[in-house]
């Protein structure tokens, strides 16, 4: 009896798998999405997924598709894991006639997919997460990160830190701290971090927080109680965030010194720290809240029965930040569409259309996105956009609240990291950087 | 002088975020002491418990009933391992019940994340927040909250340690944990054991879900904290429950005065291993753990 | 009647000390083994070649690498993740320190790097036991991943800390790097897993293999009867390592092409425990079996609703994806705690008899 269940198991479970069907017909633009939302991250990666599908869902609804060409969308369960990542990649890829973008939504899954999915002619969009060199256009044809990447929103904080202080010379000589996730995204912006403390005459010290033990963290800010740092910055992401805010309130660190990047000031990592997080600032490229026209498309869709999640909770930063995303992706479709024709588009013409997007801000009003996306224009060689700038935000402990206007970061500083990364990666790869002129 | 107090503040926190640990190695203590199980499912006993916990106050149910429903809930879960796991693998490898609790994790991680959500659930019952200032000037800080959490976690380990020694059932869990077989012969009912066992992990479960829970949120990243109590409960020992007490303390100690004594000089980020490679030295001077009962081998 | 031991004499030594002493064995392992070089690469699709058996031949590979350890020696060992990280962070130093090498030769250098670190985190074992040992490996789980994310020489200076594996040849054929083709890679891999395989064989059954499983079965024992825990351990420890390394080499190069400290974290481990679990302790045959029922497993319940044409959120799939799992696994351990090697064990037995069952 035993084996024999055992072995129906297995049969079935045999017969399943061999029954995995590659591709089927373009029936629709096809845009699949690797989201996490199980595991440790999932109280940040469902906001992310739900956004981005209502958004293509509320395109399909009001609109029948974008210029007619109907979307399919289809999620796949990465878990943050990077392996689970690649197979969901090599999942996709080939259904429904194809994929037009892959947005993987992980730093580790898209440095594991740049060069598949160059090789497989597919656009990446890591939209403000991923490899910041890939801003590099010649080195990286395929790749996108805009509307701005870590070096340059770490710029744009020290400048805003600058600006609080009443001017760059205040800067000298004052004592930051750089709290950050021991993770190659946490490591990311250090490097521009270092050059920034030379050229403005500040120091830093650096608290990594190992990601097995992120919820621990007294002794970091035991040691951030004795140095007293002026400024706290955090990279950081999951329970890290809301265990750090928490622990700044516990040892009375000023919560409007502590600035947390774009992924690290969204709802679940205020919520958990009550009051003691009020006052705690982060940095983000799109807006928040549920006060703009395309919301009520949106609205539309949900009374129709067909929005993706719970209404009351939509409107938050990771779910905006999701629309923003999405935003985008229909938007190059529409570029593409513009040159090749109103039809289903394949990923080499979305790489065409990604790489002229021009989303002004005329075109964000029209979508009813005024201040919810920045504008954003991409060139060949420049795949992060012409002017990558965030707005500080604050926790008032009920919402975010937008509190500064587009602080520029500072590409100039950062233009030639980025080209040099770029060049030392061509150079690993054997890849010829291509001509953009 | 101010260094000093300074250093006096980082034992003081080592030895709270010591006891926090103590409360998740204790879940494991009792059920390996009982049963021989290396239990990988307490973390998530523990996320799942606090979920269970926070899950009902959010639906209004009072602070009094959502505990005792918590409990109940625990209990269920002690009686379904029992009857659906453990009754199958008796006389079975150590290993393979260690497999077997690795299961129940992926099992009640499904679960508890399918009927509460992936959601961080804030978690306030009232346990004060504030600080105390001592020393010179207030140099020194002391989280009420830590206070608090110590003190429960110090009532925690008395209760058990009370009912070990002086109840019915504790004393056939020790006769239990001491030798199966002479335990079965004196008519001490293994099941029962292993149900009042579990059950009696899934409230220390509970108990441990609802104070790391108010500081952190309850989150899945509770169900990660099991991975810290483990050096702690080799170094206390495996079967000792005052050993997880004075383990927790040593690693928590240890952690932190290294973290920030040592650590920025290699790089930081050093509390992740150090406190396995304090217990691996330990263990190779006392293979069996602080309090850990003698291993003695024969052919 | 299918599976006959019966009437093969055997009239030499040699072959009565063969590999495969029954005719049928040796023609199924080596039809297998040429199914999967010759056909499989021209009829798997991308998607079977690239995500399904690629990587589940590389963690076939760590799973005979703990199983040694495990299955044969009875080391319990929590650390695999960390020294297939040992692997793929060494091989990578190697092959960009020397872009001449043979790419076979750093996958084997990296191997045996880890092979080195594996025998000096495996020292404690002379003294600690059990799950106090299985805790203590968790130190060089954490500490090992600290140290190459620490230090930036592992990584060349890279300033993202995430190098991409660099594009090798063999035999002019590109076989790591994502140009490569999945057939080339497919190949690659195969040749190292049937090697590797064949070698792990033959070692468990051979004098070392002996003294592993002495000491696996009682140490004080076996120790009584002339065997050193030391050479006897710290061997187990460094074959197991290599087999990690090498493995660990190869996820890194032909399979995710980063060399990134999060692919072999603590779960990396835990999945490859189960892996050997599943699969069968002490058995070769059940680390390839394991490691497809682990891996597939997961991406079965993933896509199954998908098929059948059910509409389901991915949060529901995923959320019953673990509680199946972890139901399976139990369930799995409840009806053969000796794993997916015994069952084959228990149809070669029904075969023989049938169709005439007592």
């Amino acid at each position: 009896m035993n084996f024999r269940s055992v072995t129906m198991t297995m049969a079935a479970a045999a017969v399943g798998l061999f029954g995995l069907t590659g591709a089927a017909q373009a029936e629709g633009q096809f845009i699949p999405n690797l989201v996490y939302k199980t595991g440790p991250y999932a109280p940040s990666g469902t906001p992310t997924a739900h956004g981005f599908a209502d958004y293509l869902a509320m395109v399909n609804h009001r609109d029948g598709g974008i210029n007619g060409v109907e979307i399919i969308y289809e999620e796949c369960e990465t878990g943050y894991k990077t392996d689970r990542g690649v197979e969901c990649y090599d999942r996709v890829k080939n259904q429904h006639g194809g994929a037009t973008v892959i947005n993987p939504w992980s730093t580790g899954i898209t440095y594991a997919l740049i060069e598949k999915a160059t090789a497989d002619k597919i656009p990446l969009l890591s939209m403000g997460y991923g490899r910041t060199s890939a801003a590099d256009g010649r080195v990286f044809p395929y790749v996108f990160n805009f509307p701005s990447t870590y070096w340059n929103q770490m710029t744009a904080v020290i400048k805003y830190i600058a600006e609080q202080e009443g001017g760059y010379d205040k800067l000298k000589g004052q004592n930051l701290g750089f709290i950050y996730l021991d993770h190659p995204y946490g490591k990311e912006p250090i490097p521009t971090l270092d050059i920034l403390a030379e050229k403005y005459g500040f120091t830093y010290d650096k608290y990594p927080v190992p990601p097995a033990a992120m919820t621990e963290q007294k002794s970091i800010w035991l040691q951030v109680r004795r140095a007293r740092p002026a400024y706290m910055i955090m990279w950081g992401w999951g329970a890290m965030n809301s265990t750090a805010i928490n622990e700044a309130s516990n040892v009375k660190y000023p919560m409007e010194k502590f600035i947390g990047n774009w992924w690290a000031a969204a709802e679940p990592d205020v919520i958990p720290a009550g009051d003691g997080a009020i006052g705690y600032k982060g940095a983000t490229f799109n807006g928040v809240g549920t006060d703009f026209k395309v919301y009520e498309d949106i609205n539309a869709l949900y009374d129709a029965g067909k929005g993706s999640w719970n209404r009351e909770e939509i409107g938050g930063v990771l779910y905006s930040r999701g629309m923003a995303a999405a935003a985008y992706v229909v938007e190059a479709i529409r570029t593409a569409q513009a040159e090749y024709g109103n039809r289903v588009i394949t990923g080499e013409e979305m790489r065409w259309g990604m790489e002229n997007l021009d989303v002004t801000d005329a075109r964000i009003e029209e979508l009813g996105m005024t201040g919810l996306m920045p504008p954003v224009s991409i060139t060949c060689d420049n795949h992060e956009g012409q002017n990558p700038a965030i707005k500080i935000q604050q926790w008032n402990g009920k919402e975010w609240e937008i509190k500064t206007d587009w602080i520029k970061a500072d590409t100039a500083l950062t233009r030639p990291l980025i080209e040099q990364d770029a060049e030392q990666y061509a150079k690993e790869s054997s890849i010829t950087p291509r001509s953009c002129s | 002088m101010l260094e000093f107090w300074f250093f006096i503040e980082v034992v003081l926190n080592g030895m709270f975020a010591g006891t926090m640990y103590s409360l998740i190695a204790l879940g494991f203590v009792l059920i390996f002491k009982a049963s021989g199980v290396f239990n990988f499912a307490q973390g998530f006993m523990v996320l799942f418990a606090a979920l269970c916990f926070v899950g009902f106050l959010e639906m209004g149910v009072p602070l009094i009933l959502a505990l005792v429903i918590a409990a109940a809930i625990m209990v269920a879960w002690a009686f379904a391992v029992e009857r659906f796991v453990l009754r199958h693998l008796v006389n079975q490898e150590p290993i393979i019940l260690f497999m077997a609790t690795i299961g129940i994790a992926f099992f009640l991680e499904g679960f508890g994340e399918l009927l509460w959500g992936a959601d961080v659930h804030p978690l306030d019952i009232g346990i004060p927040d504030g600080a105390w200032f001592v020393g010179p000037d207030g140099v020194m800080m002391v989280q009420q909250f830590d206070v608090a959490a110590a003190v429960i976690a110090g009532g925690l380990v008395a209760v058990l340690a009370l009912f070990f020694t002086y109840t019915r059932i504790g004393r056939a869990l020790r006769a239990v944990a001491d030798d199966h077989q002479a335990a079965l012969s004196v008519g001490i009912p293994l099941n029962q054991i292993w149900i009042i066992v579990w059950a009696v992990a899934g409230l220390v479960a509970l108990v441990a879900g609802i104070i790391w829970g108010s500081r952190l949120g309850v989150q899945f990243s509770l169900s990660i904290l099991a991975l810290k109590a483990l050096p702690v409960l080799i170094l206390g020992g495996f079967t000792s429950v005052p050993g997880a007490i004075v383990g927790g303390l040593i690693i928590g100690v240890g952690e932190k005065v290294a973290e920030i004594y040592l650590g920025p000089y290699i790089g930081g980020g050093i509390e992740e291993w150090f406190a396995y490679v304090v217990a691996m030295l330990f263990l190779l001077y006392r293979p069996q753990g602080l309090f850990g009962d003698k291993i003695i081998e024969r052919v | 009647m299918f599976y006959r031991e019966a009437g093969i004499y055997k009239t030499s030594y040699a072959a009565d000390q063969a590999l495969f002493r029954i005719p049928l064995d040796r023609i199924f392992v080596i039809s297998v083994v040429l199914f999967a070089a010759l056909v499989i690469p021209v009829i798997g699709n991308e998607y079977w070649l690239g995500s399904i058996l690629i990587p589940t031949l590389i963690m076939a590979i760590a799973t005979i690498g703990l199983n040694i350890l495990l299955g044969y020696c009875g080391q319990l060992s929590l650390g695999t993740g960390a020294f297939m990280a040992a692997g793929a962070f060494l091989g990578y130093k190697i092959a960009t320190a020397f872009p001449w090498m043979p790419i076979w030769a750093v996958v084997i250098l990296g191997g045996l790097s880890a092979a080195l670190i594996g025998v000096a985190f495996g020292l404690p074992s002379l003294r600690i036991k059990g799950f106090y040992l299985a805790v203590t490996t968790l130190a060089a789980q954490f500490f090992l991943l600290w140290l190459f994310q620490k230090v930036p020489w592992f990584v060349n200076y890279s300033i993202a800390g995430v190098p991409t594996a660099p594009p090798r040849e063999m035999f002019g054929y590109l076989v790591t790097g994502a140009e490569a083709t999945v057939e080339a890679r497919y190949l690659f891999i195969l040749a190292f897993t049937v090697v590797l395989a064949l070698i792990a064989a033959n070692l468990v059954r051979g004098r070392i293999g002996r003294t592993w499983m002495a000491i696996r079965d009682m140490d004080i024992a076996a120790e009584l009867i002339g065997i050193k825990p030391l050479p006897t351990k710290l061997s187990a420890f460094a074959v197991s390592s290599f087999y990690c390394g090498v493995a660990g080499v190869l996820w890194s190069f032909c399979y995710i092409n980063t060399v990134e400290a999060t692919a072999f974290d603590i779960f990396r481990s835990f999945s490859v425990l189960f892996m050997v679990i599943i699969g069968g302790l002490g058995s070769i045959l059940g680390c390839f079996l394991g490691a497809f029922f682990i891996f597939l497993l997961p991406i079965f319940l993933n896509s199954a609703p998908g098929w059948v044409g059910l509409e389901v959120p991915t949060e529901l799939i995923s959320h019953l994806e673990f509680m199946v799992f972890g139901a399976l696994i139990v369930f799995f351990l409840i009806v053969e705690p000796h794993g997916l090697a015994r069952l084959w064990a228990i149809t070669k037995e029904k075969l023989r008899l049938w169709p005439f069952p007592y």
